[in-house]
């Protein structure tokens, strides 16, 4: 038998021993304690699982929870007994924390279950060999608790140059490994064996400190009469010197690479308990069920090794061990080194306890106040991981973690060195733990922050296709809205059927004025609970609430604005009374119209934009102020539709109640719009307020509307009462009813063709069911318009062979609906490509259905267009002149119009950049003022071409 | 049962406190007090007791007005080492108005307002003496003449040395007398060789007196290795490096220059690589650093003493080295454990 090479390491330090205490009595084997506490993790890694369950019945050595996953392990009951809870209880642990313990209840009888040693070691595979220590609950013993298994099957990652017993037990105090060599030595070669067998390394040597000459001779005497190729390596006594990385440097010269294992250099190191304990798993069978524990410290009478079971509270083997309990004073597990205080007795032995140290107050005196660091070195000077724990100890303290790596924090051992040799008594490795802890929290912080923003930038691109998409299918209703208004009025002329009374409104429209009306009581709902939530600062239910509210929202200024479609379709039919008398009223009417739209879309996209971000309160505030624009414009419409049927009734005076209906509308609106102010106000403050005024404003808004139906239906009440007289009024009335189902029946027909696409867009199968349902409802909607289509022709045709002007109106209508016909057929081409682009079955699905439609909408178009012929032919044979006038009249209209929305887009865009940069408000305001400018010299303009076209219509 | 719940390790090295490395670093300086108290009288005690009283109470006041508690600060004995330091580096007839000025600056400016033990980036006793150095460079040159007083036996008494100090010694130009390096320094033209035959402060006995000093203070400086309160690194590199410049610098020029044995044993050689330098706050941290900057230090004192203003040049070495310390620091990382090569600098992420 060689003597090994003995090697350095950086550092150390010589603390007392205190070593002999524990050593002059014999191996203890204290009597079995009334109830044994095993904690379910008693190594590292995943807990393991209980296989009993209360009242059950266990025999000594019988599995009583297995490895739950790859690194775990199993656990074995200690003794005899039964399982009389299994519940939380304060552990061995540095945190103090509680977890989930197995708490058995010893019978005393000692009765060993069945065991199977495994005896044919050596012929079995060795892996059949590692899932054997697996099952008897094998793990490192030094501290730790690897696994014993995992950590074999690690070794054989490169060629193990060295196994290496670890007997240094360099920390003070304990001598467990010391008094587990003299009494275990057979068994200890014999289980070091074992491992060899199974690890096959090249050399194995145990490293032990020359302070265990009793151990270290026995050791030799037997390896010597064996003629083992096992060699001793006895080492300096310096603490850390059975630090494994410190270990192996000092047995091999060798270093383990930062942030590597030793296996990757070749070395495996066991801890002697845990090769006695593969001993006794494999020649005995017996699982890891005891262990040896050094009881020692001033505050025992009789300090002295032990032979326990695992689950064994402490506070019994301090009574047996003799504890004075006036003098403990700390209660540490572990050594004075690198053990944790203990808050209780209570705790129980496990599987990596190797000392409890019962301290009185002069023995470990509590910590000097700490002073200031004068970089003397002396921590330099023993560190054996080599680092400059005064410069890692200024940036801990002034939180500077990168500096901190760069000066290789992670690789401090957390030994307490440095702390031991302190003069101004600062505790470095505490605040070396806090540091890593802090760098461990902000690493992962960062790959969460990396994760929401990879999300976030996912999110935001989908987001800004689908605006896109969005924009383009708007400009590409914008481009069809003016066609349709024109074919519109272009319709009733081939038509000029007998008339026929007024329809009856469709179930579509109530309905959807019905679902309005819920809607909005809904949605006050909603927001009256968001008001409480926010008042008692229920932050999850706010969140909820919120959501709720918004979607209430946005669902509401949908079916508004369906409403709202409907109305400006059909105010157009409402007011072709009145455009012969008073067509400054129809220009205005007009333009009202225009807005009601313009805001209608931009409510929607906000709306929209929203529900995906429903925190955004700017947005809202806009949305509420669009919708306050959107209900005032409706409210100009109507009122400018039902003054201009009023206007058109000859001496028809407005009654007293409409009058104050009128007075009130506009009080509500007035007081809508002060709310409106406030409510900007407040969220330009950020006032807590902003929800109770932003409740406030929806409801003066509600009686704002309310006031406006009520004045819109006595108006139209009134207008028919007093024009009873009138000849044209009733005619105009039912014409107006008719008009409005045409309306509604238009938005029914929207409607459905909305779903479907929703539907195709959802998927193939889904298609099926659009083609079952919806285009059914579709085609009965369509032929309803035609229906009423029909039906509202005859009203108009007396006026349009009664004078000129009225000709020029179903010229229009004509028009609109020859824009809503080429619209149709738009559509159409985009839902077969759309079809298309879902995929090779469908296809077959689009050319049954919208081919046809398509060709039906062409046939449609086409007529339209040779009635149009027609009509201008005629109208041009009487005027060509005229003709031309018109068509330029047109054009400019379109782009005045156009004009005019932008610069309504240009204030919106401003007033926005006014909200978010206050600074620049004066020049933001001035070009706000600038574009309105424009805006109503664009308006004015157009308003006076529409009225010179008029004219001229009129001329002619 | 109220056990103690703190966190590892539980058991520090008993006695080694902060106050017990600043008292064994006073005790060092003894036998070069000694020496001086036998060579100058009575002023150099008389210096450090002027000294100890003003550092004492600038530190009680400045710890009270920044609320620091005063008792525990005091203990540390850190003020009462500058003083000392200080104490010992002043001429000992120097008026007693210079030394405080001197210590008070060292300890209010220097040390406090950069908040206390621990966090001055320089050597406090080397900015006091700075300081009176470069304002009052009368007093600061007035060395007591050894070689006179020592042969007549007539070394100052304590109630003249206290004249000197507190009041005005009428005759005190008849002990003072230039110190070896101020002689050699203002040696002018005359080559080396005749001016140590001429030169008053050149003579053996002069030198010799110095060179006690030098000596009673490496005494100390081998007692605080022996303690381990400072390792051997800064004081051999300065000496080191002052004895190979001025090695060379003889061998190239043997008639202008002096010998490195009268360098290493003449003015505050010792004193400051032993005392100075070593003054862990304001020094390099690793021991590659340490040997740097101790290096510097050496090479410093040597160029101010032949090329310089100043006869002598511990002061301005030292601090001219604090400077750069942190930088000496960031490339000096010793290499960590498992670490293939030492980091340099503060690349971060750098890694190996």
């Amino acid at each position: 038998m060689q003597t090994p090479q003995i090697f350095s390491f950086h550092g150390g330090i010589h603390p007392e021993e205190n070593k002999a205490q524990s050593l002059q009595l014999p191996l203890g084997r204290p009597r079995l304690p009334s109830e044994l506490i095993l904690p379910l993790g008693q190594h590292i890694g995943q807990s393991s699982r209980p296989l009993v369950k209360v009242g059950d019945h266990v025999l000594k050595g019988e599995t009583i929870a297995i490895n739950n996953g790859f690194l775990s392990s199993c656990l074995h009951a200690p003794t005899s007994g039964t399982i009389t809870a299994i519940e939380e209880r304060a552990i061995a642990h540095p945190s103090g924390l509680n977890d989930l313990c197995l708490i058995l209840e010893p019978d005393g009888k000692e009765e060993w279950t069945t065991l199977n040693p495994l005896t044919e070691w050596q012929s079995n595979d060795k892996t059949d060999v590692l899932a054997y220590l697996a099952k008897m609950g094998i793990v490192g013993m030094g501290g730790a608790g690897f696994p014993t298994q995992v950590k074999l099957q690690g070794a054989h990652k490169n060629a193990l140059k060295y196994f290496i017993v670890n007997a240094a037990e360099c920390e003070p105090y304990i001598t467990a490994d010391d008094m587990l060599i003299r009494e275990k030595t057979q068994e200890l070669i014999s289980g070091i064996e074992i491992l060899q067998h199974l690890v096959n390394a090249d050399q194995v040597v145990i490293g032990i400190e020359d302070n265990k000459p009793t151990a270290i001779a026995s050791l030799n005497a037997l390896l010597s009469e064996q003629n083992s190729p096992i060699q001793v390596a006895v080492v300096p006594t310096k603490y850390p010197s059975g630090g494994e990385k410190q270990l192996i440097q000092l047995l091999t010269g060798e270093e383990v690479p930062s942030g590597q294992y030793p296996a990757d250099i070749g070395v495996l190191c066991q801890n002697v308990g845990t090769c006695v304990a593969v001993h006794d798993a494999i020649h005995y069978g017996k699982p890891l069920i005891s262990r040896f524990t050094t009881l020692t410290g001033d505050a025992l009478k009789a300090p002295q090794n032990v032979d326990v079971l695992l689950g064994t509270p402490v506070a019994h083997l301090l009574e047996y061990a003799e504890s004075q309990h006036n003098n403990l004073h700390r209660l540490v597990m572990g050594g004075p080194m690198m053990g944790y205080t203990l808050d209780s007795a209570a705790v129980p032995i496990v599987k990596t306890s190797n000392c409890i140290l019962a301290a009185t107050k002069k023995e470990l005196p509590p910590p000097a106040p700490e002073q200031a660091c004068i970089r003397c070195g002396m921590c330099e000077q023993a560190c054996p991981a080599n680092l400059l724990p005064q410069q890692l100890l200024w940036f801990s303290k002034s939180q500077e973690h990168e500096k901190a790596e760069h000066y290789n924090l992670f690789d401090c051992i957390e030994c307490g060195a440095c702390s031991y040799v302190c003069p101004s008594s600062i505790p470095l490795v505490q605040y070396y733990r806090h540091t890593k802890s802090a760098i461990r929290e902000a690493r992962e912080a960062n790959i969460k922050a990396d994760l929401a923003k990879q999300r976030f930038e996912a999110r935001k691109a989908r987001q800004d296709a689908e605006a896109a998409e969005r924009e383009a299918k708007r400009l590409a209703r914008q481009k069809a809205t003016p066609a349709k208004s024109t074919t519109s009025k272009a319709a009733p002329s081939p038509s000029k059927a007998a008339p026929t009374p007024a329809a009856p409104i469709s179930d579509e429209a109530k309905k959807l004025k019905v679902d309005v009306v819920i809607g909005k009581t809904k949605l006050k709902k909603a927001q009256k609970l968001l008001l409480e939530a926010q008042e008692n600062e229920h932050l999850e239910d706010i969140k909820t609430l919120q959501l709720q509210v918004t979607e209430q929202e946005t669902q509401l200024a949908l079916l508004e604005e369906q409403l709202s479609k409907l109305t400006p379709v059909a105010a157009p039919v409402q007011t072709t009374p009145s455009a012969q008398s008073k067509p400054a009223v129809n220009d205005e009417l007009k333009k009202a119209k225009i807005d009601v739209a313009l805001i209608g879309v931009k409510l929607k996209k906000l709306n929209k934009q929203l529900e995906e971000t429903p925190d955004d309160q700017e947005l809202k505030g806009k949305i509420t102020n669009f919708e306050i624009d959107l209900k005032a414009a409706q409210a100009t419409v109507d009122k400018l539709g039902s003054a201009s049927t009023a206007s058109t009734a000859p001496k028809a005076a407005i009654s007293d109640d409409l009058k104050k209906l009128k007075i009130d509308t506009a009080i509500a609106k007035a007081a809508v719009k002060k709310v409106e102010k406030a409510l900007q106000k407040a969220e330009e403050i950020q006032a807590p307020e902003v929800d109770a005024i932003r409740q406030q404003l929806k409801e003066a808004q509600q009686r704002a509307d309310e006031l406006e139906k009520a004045l819109a239906n006595p108006q139209s009440t009134d207008a028919k009462t007093v024009s009873t007289p009138a000849q044209n009024s009733p005619d105009a009335d039912a014409e107006k009813k008719r008009k409005i189902d045409l309306a509604i029946a238009k938005a029914g027909i929207k409607k459905a063709e909305k779903n479907i696409t929703l539907l195709k867009e959802q998927g193939k199968n889904d298609a099926e069911i659009t083609a079952s349902e919806w285009p059914k409802k579709l085609t009965e909607a369509q032929e309803k318009l035609a229906a009423l289509e029909k039906e509202s022709t005859p009203a108009i045709t007396p006026k349009v062979e009664a004078a000129v002007p009225a000709n020029a109106d179903a010229d229009k209508k004509r028009k609109i609906d020859l824009a809503i016909a080429k619209a149709g057929i738009k559509k159409a081409e985009k839902n077969i490509a759309l079809l298309k682009e879902q995929g090779k079955n469908e296809a077959e699905i689009t050319e049954s259905e919208w081919p046809k439609k398509l060709a039906e909408a062409q046939e449609k178009l086409s007529a339209l267009e040779a009635t149009d012929g027609n009509t201008t032919q005629k109208a041009t044979q009487e005027l060509p002149e005229s003709k031309t006038d018109s068509a330029t009249n047109d054009l400019a209209n379109k782009i005045k119009k156009q004009k005019i929305a932008a610069a309504k887009a240009q204030i919106n865009k401003l007033t926005k950049r006014l909200d978010n940069e206050p600074e620049v408000a004066d020049s933001i305001q001035q070009e706000i003022a600038a574009t309105r400018q424009k805006q109503e010299d664009a308006e004015a303009l157009l308003a006076q071409l529409t009225h010179s076209k008029e004219t001229t219509q009129e001329n002619h | 049962m109220a056990l103690l719940r703190i966190s590892s390790p539980h058991t520090q090295r008993a006695g080694h406190r902060t106050s017990w490395v600043m008292q064994m670093v006073i005790l060092a300086t003894l036998p070069g007090i000694a020496v001086q108290t036998w060579l100058f009288g009575w002023g150099t005690l008389i210096n450090v007791m002027i000294a100890s009283i003003a550092a004492l109470l600038c530190e009680a006041a400045i710890l009270s007005i920044r609320r620091r508690s005063v008792a525990f600060f005091l203990k540390d004995y850190s003020a009462l080492l500058t003083a000392v330091l200080l104490g010992v580096a002043l001429p000992p007839t120097v008026p007693w108005w210079v030394t405080v000025t001197a210590v008070s600056f060292a300890i209010i400016f220097a040390k406090q307002l950069y908040g206390g033990l621990g966090n001055n980036p320089f050597n406090p006793a080397m900015v006091g003496y700075a300081i009176v150095l470069v304002s009052f460079p009368v007093p600061m040159s007035q060395w007591l003449g050894v070689q006179s007083i020592v042969a007549s036996g007539e070394s100052l008494s304590f109630l003249q040395s206290l004249q000197a100090i507190f009041h005005h010694l009428p005759n005190i130009d008849g002990y003072t007398m230039a110190t070896p390096l101020d002689g050699f320094k203002n040696k002018d033209l005359v080559d080396s060789a005749t001016a140590f035959q001429t030169i008053e402060a050149l003579q053996s006995a002069s030198i010799n007196s110095w060179l006690w000093v030098n000596m009673a203070y490496l005494v100390g400086g081998v007692g605080l290795l022996w303690l381990r309160i400072i390792t051997w690194h800064t004081p051999v590199a300065v000496l080191g490096a002052l004895l190979i410049m001025a090695g060379v610098f003889h061998l190239f020029d043997m008639s202008n220059t002096a010998t490195p044995l009268f360098h290493l044993t003449t003015g505050a050689a010792m004193f400051g690589a032993f005392f100075i330098a070593t003054d862990p706050v304001s020094s390099c941290t690793s021991n590659r650093g340490k040997l740097i900057y101790g290096a510097g230090i050496g090479i410093l004192i040597y160029i101010i003493r032949t090329w310089g203003g100043y006869p002598d040049g511990v002061a301005f070495a030292v601090l001219l080295m604090n400077f750069s310390a942190p930088l000496i620091d960031y490339y000096t990382q010793p290499r960590t454990y498992g670490h293939k090569k030492a980091k340099k600098g503060l690349k971060i992420g750098e890694d190996n």
